[in-house]
């Protein structure tokens, strides 16, 4: 089934246009890689698709299970089941993490037609994702990722991730500021939240996130286009030649 | 017809208006005499206005022009709409001492509850006993404010309470102030002494009952800490939304002794809280916070004057201010440090979020040092909400209105969390969220 459809998207910021005529299509159960030069556009692609305010949509659709995205809120998109990791996750200090992702997956849940978790039933849920993240409890209890390492604020993306059960995943450089042993938990809550009914896209510069993570597509972005589509082997080909290429192509 | 006890003009009262008032004011011995040098001082300097710089931001001859006549005594009718506010504010497991229209009124109040270590008289009382007149010296004692002079001239009632050595009151005291007339003024003045060792807690409520509207209240708060004790004094201003609200607090803190000092304002037109510790004692310890909740034209000035007269004094203070609307916020919050208060430990911080472009915040810090051996800081801040905080939050299924008032409610969060108690805590909390509620 398509999730996630995309065409001739236009967008710009302050009237320069970023996103030119770019098409997609995601199914329920695939995992798109999105690579791409700094300034291709891969960011602003993932931050119009989860509503952030500020881009100009110029032209073209973005459907989601055939519904116009670019119509809802951010909160009805969350709702729906789109969810953006951040790269930059923002410290948020007087919300404690718990109550946070109590107010948010209550917030959803209620949008969506079903009750609230009793208090018990929710401190088990996020217990047992923490744990299996290797998130500390007393995590939990702080301002939302204030003080926490850059590993660590990843850590908290996957925990929302798992959590609130999105359809579609963003995930945008996942891997940046993460060390070697912060990438292996991160892609390995990644991949055990695969599954026939959600799709993934994963944005990243590097081929590395992609030996933890493995697409079943690679697109290649530049300028605002995606100028190349493969299957994983795209991503080693890309390693081995650089974006030198696609930038005269775009 | 409206009589006028200060013209806009000059800021000056006629004299007769006080001859006129003192028939209605309690007062024997020495207190006529002292009443009539508190207006005489206060007619001298007029109403505050803006070229006195601590009333800079808050110019009481523009903003409020005139003082109102005296509220009339409640009537039975007036007592019976006061009671059904006061219900609304009353503070779990606390003593309740209430004063209607600047009288006090101990059929609304607990006094059949008061714990044996805790004295409590009516300043009327303690005024028109002729015996007492160096203690109605002490209580209505002034500074060079006209607005405590005027208040030291006109009080009407109030509450002189006091709790000897060593004693510790369980239950939070409160004293509600209701106001239930239109376009009259109430000059309330309490008193409030807690011996060495002693703790309190006292919260002070600033409330109308339905139907009143456009009164002013002017209160003085004197408090002594004496050496060892402890107060936690929290006060909180829910006027009428077109009522004025002038309070001020004096407070000397002695040896070892420490204050917990928290104000909030919520509503109300015109609101100036100003609160003068004075750290007299070594080893002191101040805890001043505050809120100001604004929206619509409500003018919220806090001002803080800490003294730090002795060495080895702590001060710690934590402002917020929430302004919607073409609310203005004020903070002026002003540290003395004494030649001899070496070892002082003095910080400040206040800031402002502006969640309308109409709204203003006026934070001024004003550290004054005159030691050399101290640590002293202070932080300012003001601005709107931030963007890609409330994205985040309604990235994750948030509506906007949720994700604002989430970060709202952690931005005062900080302020609000120093209160010790978390009875208090919550009670400040609750009308805190009731104001943010009311905002959607």
């Amino acid at each position: 089934m398509t999730l996630l459809e995309i065409r001739d998207l236009h967008v710009g910021v302050d009237s320069r246009e970023i996103i030119r005529g770019l098409d997609l299509m995601v199914n329920a159960g695939e995992v798109h890689a999105i690579m791409g030069p700094n300034g291709s556009g891969k960011s602003t692609l993932s931050h119009v698709i989860a509503g952030k305010p500020g881009y100009e949509v110029t032209g073209g659709q973005i459907l989601f299970r055939g519904e116009d995205l670019l119509e809802m809120e951010p909160n009805e998109r969350a709702a729906k089941g789109v969810f953006l990791a951040f790269q930059y996750p923002v410290e948020i200090p007087g919300v404690t993490t718990m109550n946070f992702l109590r107010t948010a997956l209550n917030a959803q849940r209620k949008a969506r037609g079903r009750g609230e978790f009793s208090t018990p039933e929710f401190l088990k849920k996020v217990r047992e994702v923490a744990e299996s993240l290797n998130i500390p409890r007393d995590m939990l209890k702080r301002g939302v990722n204030v003080g926490f390492s850059g590993g660590e604020k990843k850590r908290n993306e996957i925990l929302q991730m798992a959590l609130f059960e999105p359809s579609l995943c963003i995930l945008d450089e996942i891997d940046s500021g993460l060390d070697i042993d912060a990438l292996r938990i991160v892609a390995s809550g990644i991949n055990g939240l695969r599954s026939p009914e959600r799709a993934m896209i994963v944005i990243t510069h590097y081929q590395r996130l992609l030996h933890y993570i493995v697409p079943d597509y690679v697109h290649v972005m530049s300028k605002g286009r995606v100028v190349k589509s493969g299957g994983k082997e795209l991503a080693l080909e890309l390693e081995a030649c650089g974006y030198g290429q696609f930038e005269t192509a775009a | 017809m409206k009589q006028v006890l200060a013209k806009a003009d000059a800021g000056c009262a006629t004299s007769n208006f006080l001859a006129a008032a003192l028939g209605r004011l309690p007062g024997a011995g020495l207190v006529p005499h002292i009443r009539a040098r508190a207006f005489e001082a206060y007619e001298r300097a007029g109403l505050p206005h803006r070229r006195m710089e601590v009333w800079r931001y808050t110019d009481l001859r523009a903003l409020i022009g005139e003082v109102l006549p005296l509220a009339p005594r409640p009537d039975a009718a007036a007592l019976a709409r006061a009671k059904a506010s006061v219900r609304r504010v009353a503070v779990d497991q606390a003593v309740k001492l209430v004063l209607v229209d600047g009288i006090f009124a101990p059929e609304l109040s607990d006094l059949g509850e008061l714990e044996n270590e805790l004295h409590v008289q009516s300043l009327r009382e303690l005024l028109e006993n002729s015996a007492t007149g160096a203690m109605a010296g002490l209580v209505l004692s002034t500074t060079d404010d006209a607005v405590i002079s005027l208040n030291a001239a006109m009080a009407s009632d109030g509450l002189v309470i006091s709790i000897a050595e060593g004693n510790t009151i369980r239950r939070p005291i409160q004293i509600v102030q209701v106001a239930t007339g239109s376009s009259v003024s109430a000059f309330t003045r309490s008193y409030l002494q807690l011996d060495k060792g002693a703790h309190a807690t006292v919260v002070q409520s600033f409330i109308s009952a339905e139907g009143a509207s456009g009164y002013q209240a002017n209160d003085v708060l004197i408090a002594l800490a004496g050496d060892e004790a402890s107060l936690s004094h929290i006060r909180v201003a829910a006027d009428a939304a077109d009522a004025v609200n002038i309070s001020s607090g004096i407070i000397a803190v002695g040896t070892k002794a420490k204050l917990d000092l928290f104000s909030m304002t919520c509503s109300g037109s015109i609101n100036r809280y100003q609160g003068f510790v004075t750290l007299g004692g070594e080893e002191s310890k101040l805890s001043a916070n505050g809120v100001n909740l604004i929206k619509d034209k409500l003018h919220a000035d806090t001002t803080i004057v800490v003294d730090h007269a002795v060495p080895h004094c702590t001060s710690r203070q934590k402002f917020r201010a929430v302004v919607d609307d073409c609310g203005r916020s004020v903070f002026q919050g002003r540290i003395v440090v004494r030649p001899v208060a070496q070892k002082t430990d003095a910080s400040l911080s206040t800031r402002a979020l502006l969640l309308s472009d109409q709204a203003e915040a006026d934070n001024k810090p004003q550290l004054e040092i005159s030691a050399d051996d101290v640590t002293c800081g202070h932080g300012a801040t003001s601005g709107a909400l931030d963007g890609n905080l409330v994205f985040y939050l309604r990235a994750r299924g948030l509506s906007e209105k949720d994700a604002q008032m989430l970060l709202i409610k952690a931005f005062i969060g900080e302020s609000i969390e120093e209160i010790f108690a978390d009875n208090l805590r919550d009670f400040v909390t609750a009308q805190a969220e009731h104001w943010l509620q009311e905002r959607q």
